[in-house]
């Protein structure tokens, strides 16, 4: 029975820390179709700033909510306004540039902080479960999740920015004819992705370490969550992390991790296969 | 002169260079600059089955890799168990041809298009990765080949004379079959595309709708493509495994992948002499970068100029905001406007146009 | 038809560039000696401390007057964790830079990816990486441990400390395969049984599940041989489950990429780990090669790492073969290096064993405490038996293979 309950709330992390890491690219590709392959390396940052504002003796609480997600997110403003700008409507474009930018930060992260980084430990502690222990660090890297779709479908519902933000994303001339700035709308939502992907590269920093290549792990399954998600940015990528997550953490209790890996992989070409829109390009389509 | 005999001509001096090139380099160079060239010929048979599938075709396969791999390990599990290797190089190009096949028809057939094309060609090729990279122990083996998981399979016998086992193809002929088979790969590709399936797939790139209007059936047409460019994709990882005598699973990964992409997207889409020259310049850049590693100590100017992620970095987003269509088309542009100088100058009828194919 | 020109001026522009590359110019012959390592991508935590050992070793020699009276250039190549360009500097640095000895190769998958090549060309190889044992050539020397000189020791200790059953997690490549049935022989022999060996692909970071069923089996200790960055996930979330407390670990991997310094002391304290060198060795050839290091290099270095000293030793045992035989030709190093020279190192005496190619060394088991290694115990000049068991190079100087040790 406690393991029911361990596997559970294993699965709810893995759905959890899925859904981080996406819906930063969720939010550029949806909104703008920039394909930005340097999304690993804006959470790689995000769990350097992290760890910087921890050792200058920032609360960690502070370092990876509030520091982390203003850092990547200024960062984001500056790529947006020096490179992606230029490139609107070029999606292979930004292939290209985000590649380059991707490698850029590798080397500019390891040229700053060299190989051995000190990182973070898990704060929170554990706690037990019948006969077993887990770490209370994952219900909150869960309850984070929650918040943030949640703040995510608030603001895109009942604020004016999310108003402008989705309706600059359906229509960019009819919002320009109504007075809407698309660029400046673009160089703020490429921020908010980044500052998303910054926060979920923080939060994540002290489970899975922080080093200058640790993007790479990231940007396959983040892609493969958003585009299996389909065109809605929150629903898609609620219910392709819920998916895929699922399907994963299970996989992996019963074989190894590998194998899990393999069974999100091959759920998401079955996925695509059956639904080639994406999963909210059938269901769920009117949503946000 | 016309287009058509521009066209002719610019064929017959890629012939002609490449001829020169084939016999002239061995003679003089180095042995060491024979081997770098040859791994760069084989790259750029890799860069022209992509520039086939996606410059031509249309169709963004972010896998290739896949094809790659599969060839080079094929061949070296069936080298492993057959010994002679006319049947392992036979094998390694249809193997992922018809995995090509299989998987193309999965995905034309399903109507599925542009970046989700992309999506299910990364995911195949991560499967690929992760299966192959966790085969480490005694029991993953094929015949008499092991697996070897993250160490790959080192060791790997060349090919040999066909039917003759006991003559291996020695440094300087593996040089010579990689630019020949490059340079057949580049002519056979110009007669495919001159030919009437290479323009009815440049027109289902165009306008897949309009194509199917007039009578063709867009998925039959890409699935050709796709099979043709893992031919040759698998071809290009048999030489590879020839090259190095060894492969591992890395050559599946997502760095391999996009290196592909990146060199199409340098050199220019949509032309066939474009990723060739992005494959060699790209690889040539990374040898560099590597290989002038200043000794010792970590002084900042170290830091940032024998880095070679941060170099490579700059100069790709660099191309890509001065030079957004390719190294070649813009020369190409670059060409025209000269040409088309000369000709207002001196005469008072413009130029024709050459035809915009490299 | 330009393009085609363009091409072709490009292509050999390119190429008589890439030429000019690395070729060393100077005026006086210096011995040339490359170094190849992987100094970016994911590997370079073990590559830089190597190459910074490498390049310490060599100015030392050149302050003292370089060898047979010429200067020592080393040429550094960084292979990015890339397999390809690992052949192709092998291939260069034997072809082109004709150098003396290649030093490099970290995983054993790049070793063997070189070790081919020099071999084809002639070139003498030092491979300076802790290894899984087995390589039998006569082109190479081997100064990195075995598991029969760190895992033999290291499995009685802690089994005697902690308790007779024993979980293994291990790096799913051939290292770690190896390694781990390494162990399982020795618990076995020690009269203790091996709960379950679970391997891990060098990326994976999700460690959940497998912690569960760790503590499903209830084992006296944890042995880790997880290797890379990605690995060092385990330890944190071993940690943040709590499992500190319950069961211990220990490891022939931990440590080497600095893993005690990224980690906080409440992640880690208390593990032990089993190598031949340690910073905090007290013998006068350490303190002296610590303080020349750190000033070199600077006062706040991490950690001198079991991989730059074995690089270190590598270098000064190939510098003694050279003054020995006095020359730096090949085959009359190979044959001086075989009398079995020895040095007296900042590790202990090391010598190179005759017929394996492989080295004597002192092991010591240590501590992980508050950020460094606290040595426990010593065991002088440690034999490479697991290689001797399969590799007699003096009676067959001809063998070229890697062994896979029957276990």
């Amino acid at each position: 029975m406690d393991l029911v309950a361990l596997l559970a709330i294993q699965v709810l992390y893995a759905i959890a820390s899925l859904a981080l890491i996406s819906v930063g690219l969720a939010i550029i590709f949806g909104m703008m179709r920039v394909i930005n392959l340097a999304h690993g390396e804006f959470l790689m940052l995000g769990g350097y700033a992290a760890i910087v504002a921890t050792s200058h003796g920032i609360s960690i609480w502070l370092s990876m909510l509030v520091v982390a997600p203003i850092v990547v997110g200024i960062i984001g403003v500056v790529v947006e306004r020096t490179i992606i700008r230029f490139l609107y409507g070029r999606m292979i474009d930004t292939m290209l540039a985000t590649w380059g930018l991707s490698l850029f930060l590798v080397g500019l992260t390891t040229a700053i902080f060299g190989n051995t980084t000190v990182g973070i430990s898990a704060p929170l502690g554990s706690f037990q479960i019948g006969a077993y222990r887990t770490s209370a660090y994952t219900l909150f890297v869960i309850t984070v999740a929650a918040v943030v779709l949640a703040a995510i479908f608030a603001v895109m519902r009942w604020t004016r920015l999310g108003l402008i933000a989705r309706g600059t994303m359906q229509n960019a001339n009819m919002a320009a004819a109504l007075g809407v700035n698309p660029p400046r709308v673009y160089a703020i939502t490429f921020g908010v992705g980044a500052a998303l992907s910054g926060l979920a590269g923080a939060v994540l920093a002290p489970v899975s370490g922080v080093f200058p290549t640790i993007g790479v792990a990231y940007v396959a399954k983040s892609f493969i969550t958003v585009i299996g998600g389909g065109a809605a940015i929150l629903s898609g990528t609620i219910s392709a992390s819920a998916l895929f997550g699922t399907i994963n953490q299970i996989a992996t209790f019963v074989t190894t991790p590998v194998f899990g890996e393999v069974a999100l992989l091959g759920a998401a070409i079955v996925l695509i296969r059956l639904l080639p829109q994406g999963i909210t390009g059938r269901f769920f389509r009117r949503g946000l | 002169m016309n287009g058509r005999a521009l066209n002719f001509l610019g064929l017959g001096l890629v012939g002609v260079i490449g001829i020169a090139f084939l016999v002239l380099v061995p003679r003089l160079f180095e042995l060491d600059m024979v081997l770098e060239l040859t791994v760069y010929m084989i790259m750029a048979i890799l860069a022209l089955s992509l520039a086939l599938i996606w410059g031509y075709g249309g169709i963004l396969c972010f896998g290739q890799s896949a094809f790659f791999g599969l060839g080079a390990y094929t061949y070296a599990i069936a080298m492993f168990n057959v010994g002679e290797s006319t049947i392992p190089l036979l094998l390694a190009i249809v193997l992922p041809a018809a995995f090509a096949a299989l998987l193309g028809y999965f995905m034309f057939y399903g109507r599925i298009s542009d970046v989700y094309l992309g999506v299910i060609t990364l995911t195949v090729t991560l499967i690929l990765f992760n299966s192959v990279n966790s085969t480490a122990g005694p029991e993953f083996h094929i015949g008499s080949a092991r697996l070897g998981g993250f160490n790959g399979i080192p060791g790997i016998p060349p090919l040999n004379f066909p039917g003759d086992k006991g003559s291996p193809i020695d440094l300087e002929g593996m040089f010579y079959l990689a630019t020949a088979s490059l340079l057949l790969t580049y002519f056979g590709l110009r007669l495919l595309l001159a030919s009437r399936f290479g323009r009815i797939i440049v027109g289902i790139r165009e306008n897949e709708r309009r194509a199917e209007l007039l009578g063709y059936d867009p998925r039959a047409y890409k699935l050709a493509t796709f099979t043709i460019g893992g031919a040759l994709a698998g071809f290009a990882g048999c030489l590879f495994a020839n090259w190095g005598n060894f492969v591992s699973p890395t050559i599946f990964g997502l760095a391999q992948s996009a290196q592909i992409i990146i060199w199409v997207i340098v050199g220019g889409r949509g032309t066939l002499i474009g990723p060739i020259v992005g494959c060699i310049g790209i690889q040539w850049l990374n040898t560099a970068l590597g290989a002038n590693q200043p000794s010792g100590g970590s002084d900042w100017w170290a830091k940032i100029f024998a880095n070679a992620p941060l170099i490579l970095g700059i100069i790709l987003i660099a191309f890509v905001l001065l030079v957004p269509k390719g190294l070649v088309p813009t020369l190409g542009d670059l060409g025209q406007s000269l040409l088309s100088l000369r000709g207002k100058r001196a005469k008072t009828r413009l130029e024709p146009k050459p035809a915009e194919e490299g | 038809m330009k393009l085609n020109r363009r091409r072709f001026l490009q292509s050999t522009a390119a190429t008589a560039a890439a030429g000019m590359f690395g070729s060393s110019a100077f005026a006086d012959d210096p011995i040339n000696v490359a170094s190849i390592h992987d100094l970016s991508g994911g590997l370079d935590i073990y590559g830089k401390p190597m190459v910074d050992a490498l390049t310490l070793a060599v100015e030392e020699a050149n302050a003292a007057g370089g060898l047979l009276g010429k200067q020592i250039k080393l040429i550094n190549y960084d292979t990015q964790s890339n397999m390809q360009l690992y052949t192709q500097f092998a291939q260069q640095a034997a072809l082109k830079d004709k150098v003396a000895v290649v030093h490099g190769g970290i995983t054993s998958a790049s070793r063997e990816v070189i070790r081919p090549v020099l071999d084809r060309f002639k070139t003498l190889y030092f491979y300076n990486t802790q290894y899984e044992g087995g390589v039998c050539d006569r082109n190479q020397f081997d100064t990195g441990v075995t598991p029969a000189q760190t895992v033999e020791k290291l499995v009685p200790h802690a089994m005697k400390k902690w308790g007779k059953k024993v979980y293994v997690v291990a790096a799913d490549y051939n290292y770690g395969q190896i390694t781990s049935q390494w162990v399982k022989k020795y618990v076995t022999e020690n009269g203790g049984e091996v709960a379950s060996i679970d391997f891990f692909p060098l990326d994976v970071t999700n460690f959940g599940p497998t912690i569960s069923k760790i503590q499903a089996a209830k084992p006296d200790f944890v042995w880790s041989a997880l290797v890379g960055g990605a690995h060092i996930s385990f330890y944190r979330q071993w940690a943040a489950a709590g499992m500190r407390s319950s069961i211990p670990m220990a490891s022939t991997t931990f440590a080497v990429g600095n893993e005690h310094i990224v980690l906080s002391p409440d992640e880690c304290n208390g593990m032990l780990i089993c190598y031949n060198y340690f910073q905090d060795l007290k013998n006068p050839v350490n303190e002296k090669f610590v303080a020349g290091f750190l000033k070199r290099f600077g006062a706040d270095y991490p950690n001198i790492t079991e991989l730059a000293m074995g690089t270190y030793q590598g270098f000064r045992l190939w510098a003694e073969g050279v003054k020995k035989a006095g020359s730096v030709d090949r085959i009359k190093v190979i044959e001086a290096l075989e009398t079995g020279i020895s040095i007296d190192a900042p590790s202990g005496k090391v010598t190179i064993d005759p017929p394996t190619h492989h080295c004597v060394l002192d092991v010591h088991i240590a501590e992980v405490a508050d950020k460094k290694l606290k040595v426990l115990e010593d065991f002088a000049q440690q034999k490479p038996a697991d290689t001797a068991a399969v590799c007699n190079l003096i009676k067959n100087p001809n063998d070229n293979q890697q062994y896979v040790i029957k276990i």
